[in-house]
């Protein structure tokens, strides 16, 4: 009996099992967590706030800087045009978002499956390649749904000018409406008809029923998916500098890549980000605040049966309406993007003796540049999904198991880059990383760092479901029959998490593939990425090659969320949202 | 010797204290529940025997050698014991056999060895035609079994179980209960049992442990407990009793209507308030008076419902005290405002701290 307890400590042994507890390995581990974090999130906005103060010689403390970025008008106009642009884009998008999500939702409108893919659809598509879509459909004289106005009706001039406020809204909002979607539906999914039929049952009919009791009933929803547009759309960078600075306007995201020509200014670009990084924490609090609001707790999932509303006729005037805000979302986009990547010149038409494949042969094998965009873009996005779900399975890990004290300093941080926009982020990693003694500027490792930061959220978001959904009594079981806790991880927590950490995988992988806010201030010669690529194609006005680039995208895209939704089941997407 | 010995275990977080001082000690091959309401930290008790959490003071012993003290604590896999979870713990990942054959593979046992021993341990808990298939493809009571079979399968050094029963249903617990004491008959395991089901804790026991707000109120084996409960709470805890209050006056201790000798009731005070403790059971309802000197008294039929098993009576006393609950068997009927005699047994009162 002693012989087989003989690994046990003895009374004697009492100072050694005390010197082991000094150097207390749970404390390492979360110094090195807090060491990484505070390298990827909080140095960089440190820095970012700090440098905003200095002048850029000295590094004396000043405020001239923020006399500078605000000293002149157009750069106050540019700050007032991203209000309006980010107001006019949120509320495009709950027109074309709500009535979607009620029709998908609540309706027996026709072709529900096929609306609801080209809405997912719409959010695959990254917003710059929608923006060039539009540009070709709706240039001034030369888009085609001028051509077609002007050939119907013999018109001098164009009828569409996608290069103004207004048509920059429309082109961003046809690409966020799918969050106001996302809210929208998912919270009349879990609204119970009784709801309804108390109305009916004192006498109103569909319509008032609808505005009066079920359309009030996801208000919060509606509000937070909003809130979302309106934040995705002041962050954007593609869209407007493809669309607003040929329009000889300014948004604050194109004005902050101003401050970046040469000689670039970081520390006014830095104090010209405060308002966009203010603003954003205040929506996205107000958004926790509007959608945590007790008193609508009747759509909490339970309880009531769910009845579909019978449109009659009017069903086909719906299915009309979802048809044309996916024609402006997807159809139209893709099918004249799809015409220049195969067309010898896109304006030449849809005739048979444009048709070419020149323009992919040209990026895969001509063009060494294009190539190596490529390659970059799927190596970096990979690492950068690999760093963020082992940094956040890491830290999700050590949060739920408690083991070390102050757990929630590393989700707070895990978290916090979901209100940092993408090009603030890129700032902040430009003044901290870019000057010696790191001196990362142009490598791959400061793009990695950047997107790791920037999606680690998403990561956090699925490790931390993942890790709360495992009993940790699974792992209490392997040591109490003798195995250390890295086998418990091995053995049993690595293959329970294993779908779980491949959909993080994609949720990261996709969006890092398409990440152009951050690159274009952080990217050198070597390491380029598609997207930044597809930017300079346009100001070299080369839309059939950025077509043909495009579409590889595009189509890498769909076949890597192809395989996760086989893989992982219909739902993975919005679960990040 | 001791198998295992608890001395002063206590934790507390923050201002709350979870368990407040116990002092316990198992034989070897001994069988002990932990029983207790919801939070009077039984399984924080049974937690840091198994290592997973950290006593603030106090120290546990295992065959002599310390296991935990303020100035060291083993972790848990170096303990040498195992562990029955509510939740069983099955990994859904492996099947049945290589859970089982996880504890013993860990030990870098011979492959043969290891497959004989589960296909014994399989074959003992009646899984033995189950042993390719994964949990999910199991009922609840079959995954349970394989939980028992993977914690008993390394021949640990004490088994822990935490509420293993709670998550079957009724009878599928009746029947696990007696399987549990039966693979204690047959492996002589030292355990540690936490439960708060009192028959659970009853069928499968040696000893009892009752513990209330983080203290240990009682350790005695069941039969003592249930009949001699010292405390108010283990009284009221293990089965349904009454409480009557009587005054002590050196040698006889007086009820009202009624005086026992002070020797009759073990343990009861020289002077004072008596509280004593009467199982319904243990009285009788009659309609002539009882003779020879019984403690007695008059009474009343209060309330009334019929159980099957039994009647069950409350009964208000002529003199006014409090009122009393009463079983009798199915035949004796009374009706609600008839008045009777209620016969008491001294040897099966106990007085209470």
């Amino acid at each position: 009996m002693t012989a087989a307890v003989d690994n046990l400590a003895t009374p004697a042994e009492r100072p050694l099992a005390r010197r082991f507890r000094l150097a207390d390995p749970s404390m390492i581990l979360w110094l090195a967590m807090i060491a990484i974090l505070v390298f990827l999130i909080l140095s960089p906005m440190v820095r970012l706030i700090v440098s905003s103060f200095q002048e850029p010689e000295t590094g004396r403390l000043t405020l001239s800087n923020y006399a500078e970025a605000y000293g002149h008008a157009r750069h106050l106009q540019a700050l007032w045009n991203t209000l309006v642009f980010g107001a006019g884009v949120a509320v495009l998008a709950v027109i074309f978002g709500v009535p979607l999500a009620w029709a998908i939702s609540r309706t027996d409108m026709p072709a529900k499956g096929f609306i609801r893919l080209m809405v997912f659809g719409a959010f695959i598509i990254p917003p710059y390649l929608g923006a060039i879509g539009w540009i070709l459909l709706a240039g001034p004289n030369a888009g085609w749904l001028n051509k077609v106005w002007m050939a119907l009706t013999g018109a001098e001039s164009g009828l569409f000018n996608v290069y103004s406020m207004s048509g920059l809204i429309v082109v961003v909002a046809v690409t966020s409406f799918p969050y106001v979607f996302v809210f929208t539906a998912a919270a009349l999914d879990l609204v119970s008809s009784e709801m309804e039929d108390a109305a009916n049952i004192l006498g109103a009919g569909t319509v008032r029923t609808t505005f009066r009791v079920t359309l009030p009933l996801v208000l919060p929803a509606i509000v937070g998916g909003l809130i979302i547009s309106f934040l995705e759309a002041i962050a954007l960078f593609g869209a407007p500098a493809l669309i607003a600075l040929p329009a000889r306007f300014q948004v604050v995201s194109t004005q902050l890549w101003q401050f970046f020509e040469y000689p670039v200014r970081v520390e006014q670009a830095a104090a010209y980000a405060m308002p966009l990084l203010l603003i954003t924490i205040f929506m996205f609090w107000l958004q926790r605040s509007v959608l945590g609001r007790r008193g609508y707790t009747t759509v909490s999932g339970k309880g009531g049966e769910r009845r579909i509303i019978k449109l009659g006729p009017w069903r086909f005037v719906m299915l009309g309406y979802a048809l044309f805000v996916c024609a402006l979302a997807v159809f139209l986009p893709m099918l004249v993007l799809t015409q220049a990547a195969f067309a010898k010149a896109w304006g030449r038409g849809f005739s048979l003796d444009n048709l070419s494949l020149q323009n992919f042969h040209y990026i895969l094998f001509e063009q060494t540049q294009a190539q190596n965009a490529i390659v970059n873009t799927f190596v970096y996005s990979g690492i950068t999904a690999f760093a963020a779900i082992a940094l956040s399975l890491a830290i999700a890990y050590v949060v739920t198991r408690k083991l070390v004290p102050w757990s929630n300093v590393l989700a707070f941080l895990c978290m916090a880059p979901f209100v940092i926009p993408g090009i603030v982020l890129a700032i902040g990693f430009y003044a901290a990383y870019a000057p010696p003694p790191l001196a990362l500027y142009g490598t791959a490792t400061i793009l990695i760092l950047a997107y790791t930061t920037r999606f680690l959220p998403i990561a956090y978001t699925s490790s931390a479901a993942g890790m709360r959904s495992i009993n940790p009594e699974m792992e209490e079981a392997v040591r109490i029959l003798g195995g250390g806790r890295l086998l418990a991880i091995r053995k049993v927590l690595a293959p329970l998490l294993k779908r779980n950490l491949a959909g993080a995988w994609i949720l990261v992988f996709i969006p890092a593939t398409r990440e152009l806010s951050s690159a274009i201030f952080l990217v050198g010669p070597n390491t380029r990425v598609i997207s930044v690529m597809l930017f300079d194609l346009s100001e070299e006005g080369n839309f059939e090659v950025l077509s043909a680039l495009g579409m590889i995208l595009l189509v890498a895209t769909l076949i890597i969320a192809a395989v996760g939704f086989k893989a992982i089941g219909r739902d993975f997407m919005v679960r990040s949202s | 010797m001791s198998k295992l010995v608890l001395r002063g275990i206590e934790k507390r977080y923050g201002e709350v204290t979870a368990v407040a001082g116990i002092d316990l000690e198992l034989r070897e091959g001994e069988f002990v529940s932990l029983l207790g309401p919801s939070g009077c930290g039984k399984t924080t008790t049974l937690r840091m025997i198994a290592g997973f959490i950290e006593p603030t003071a106090g120290i546990i012993e295992m065959n002599g050698l310390m296991l935990s003290s303020p100035s060291g604590v083993l972790p848990p896999e170096k303990r040498q014991m195992s562990m029955i979870f509510q939740s069983y713990a099955v990994w859904p990942n492996m099947t049945v056999e290589q859970n089982v054959a996880f504890g013993l593979e860990l030990r870098k046992l011979p492959r043969e060895e290891v497959r004989r021993r589960v296909g014994q341990i399989l074959e003992v808990v009646h899984m033995g035609h189950l042993a390719a298939r994964y949990p999910a493809e199991l009922s609840g009571g079959q995954q349970q079994r394989v939980a028992l079979a993977r914690a008993i399968v390394i021949q640990p050094q004490v088994l822990l179980l935490d509420e293993p029963l709670s998550n079957l249903d009724a009878n599928l617990r009746e029947e696990m209960r007696f399987e549990i004491r039966r693979l204690h008959d047959e492996f002589r395991i030292t355990t540690v049992y936490v439960t708060h089901d009192q028959a659970e804790a009853m069928v499968t026991s040696d000893r009892i442990a009752v513990m209330n707000q983080g203290r240990i109120e009682q350790v005695a084996d069941p039969h003592t407990l249930y009949n001699r409960p010292k405390t108010r709470f283990v009284a009221g805890f293990i089965g349904r009793t009454n409480f009557i209050e009587g005054d002590s006056t050196g040698d006889r201790i007086e009820f009202g209507s009624f005086a026992l000798p002070r020797s009759v009731l073990d343990g009861a005070p020289a002077s004072g308030k008596v509280t004593v403790s009467v199982r319904p059971q243990s009285m009788r309802l009659s309609r002539a008076q009882p003779g020879n000197g019984q403690p007695q008294v008059a009474v009343t039929i209060a309330e009334r419902a019929y159980l099957g098993e039994f009647w069950d009576y409350v009964v208000a006393p002529a003199n006014g005290a409090m009122k009393l609950r009463v079983t009798t068997p199915p035949l004796e009927i009374y009706q609600v405002g008839e008045s009777a005699w209620l016969a008491f047994d001294p040897k099966q009162m106990t007085p209470i701290t």
